[in-house]
């Protein structure tokens, strides 16, 4: 092998290079994210219960608000009948974040933790939230 | 060994149990979205088909104007940018050769008084509108429920056929974040963004809570107080009983630019 050294080097910084995320993460704890539900709204409640059960709501809560904004806004369909009967008014402003009024400790922490970033408060406003 | 026929069997077994597997896993694994049900708020007004009267003898000082101006543009965040060429608008004030145009052919030796007033003008809410049919994304769409000509702005892509399209001039690009000149945000409403077209949507998210358009609100209330008749009348124009009917064929009433075949909902009494 001609410059078998030479080669032999730079495969060795190359895959240093690619690899440089993993080893410089080793041993680091990444901080998991850590949702809260504890707005006033919600320590109010008499009986603390989101639209679905928070199962459910974990897990397709982005294809219920997909789903609530083409019934509202396309079909006119305004009241959502849960699981359980009770009806409520599918907007993310006034029900949502009524309840939910930390997004930064709602929405974002998970959010942020899985790198996505849906454009809801390019448009929709956000809930003022006090300083803790 | 096994031979070909036995080889048949358990593939022809084992597909079939495979599927019944996939369908019954579907049937337990319960989908909470396709179970889920919506129906309309029961306080919604209904109608079959939206419009409205301006009717032009009641706007005569410039606060008759600026009434129901505002009160459309508090209640939906609509910006004040101050710039004409970036201006956002949802009812707003026309001369009457931009509003009327046809007429200087049909009658150039109209009142003089009423081409220097000026018109209340709004999305018309056509029967046929054109913006509708340029729209690649349906993002504005006429809702066959009650007709009116709605913008669903999570789909709107910017591109502004819509604005080519609408000889009616009733549509706005945000050409820049109209936040920052949003003086007081109604929290209810949202704003729009950057890059999407607006206009009115005869308040529909007032009549599905069983509200009447911000604007029509406003006119009744200043009437009321100066004890007048309203400017602005709202009602189904596929409802013979209607207010709306009753003035309809009790006053001469145009149209925008009829001779475009767009068939707007909008009626103007302009003079009497």
């Amino acid at each position: 092998m001609y410059d078998g050294g030479k080669i032999l080097i730079g495969l060795i910084i190359f895959a240093g290079l690619v690899t440089f995320p993993l080893w410089n993460n080793i041993g680091k704890a990444t901080v998991k994210p850590d949702p809260k539900i504890d707005t006033p709204e919600i320590q109010k409640m008499a009986v603390k219960k989101c639209v679905e059960p928070k199962a459910v709501m974990k897990t397709v809560h982005m294809k219920m608000l997909n789903d609530w904004r083409d019934a509202v806004v396309r079909e006119a369909n305004r009241v959502y009948i849960a699981d359980d009967g009770k009806q409520y008014a599918m907007s993310l402003q006034n029900t949502c974040m009524k309840c939910h009024s930390n997004k930064s400790k709602f929405c974002d922490e998970c959010h942020n933790y899985a790198a996505v970033s849906p454009y809801c408060w390019d448009c929709h406003i956000k809930p003022k939230e006090k300083e803790t | 060994m096994i031979n070909r026929r036995q080889f048949l069997k358990i593939a022809g077994i084992s597909s079939i149990a495979g599927l019944g597997g996939i369908s019954v896993s579907n049937v337990l694994k319960r989908n909470w979205l396709e179970a889920s049900q919506v129906e309309p708020d029961p306080k919604a007004i209904v109608g079959k088909r939206w419009g409205m009267v301006v009717d032009m003898r009641r706007f005569n000082t410039e606060e008759d104007y600026r009434v129901v101006m505002d009160a459309c543009h508090r209640v939906h965040n609509v910006p004040d940018i101050g710039n004409p060429k970036q201006e956002i608008k949802w009812i707003w004030k026309e001369t009457y050769e931009h509003a009327f145009p046809s007429q200087e052919f049909e009658n150039p030796y109209i009142e003089e008084r009423l081409k220097e007033k000026p018109f209340i003008v709004l999305c018309n809410h056509c029967d046929n509108p054109p913006c509708v049919r340029v729209c690649p994304t349906k993002a504005t769409f006429k809702r066959k429920s009650d007709g009116i000509v709605m913008m669903d702005m999570h789909r709107c892509i910017g591109c502004r056929f819509c604005m080519a399209g609408c000889p009616f001039g009733a549509r706005s690009f945000n050409w820049r974040d109209p936040r920052p000149f949003i003086k007081k945000e109604n929290v209810e409403f949202p704003t729009r963004t950057k890059g999407v077209v607006e206009k009115c949507t005869f308040c529909y998210e007032r009549l599905a809570t069983g509200l009447i358009p911000a604007c029509v609100d406003a006119s009744r209330e200043a009437a009321k107080k100066a004890g007048k008749e309203p400017g602005l009348i709202f009602g189904d124009l596929k409802d013979p009983n209607s207010e709306i009917r009753e003035v309809l064929s009790s006053n001469f009433t145009i149209r925008r630019k009829p001779e475009l075949g767009t068939m707007p909902s909008v009626f103007y009494i302009i003079g009497g």
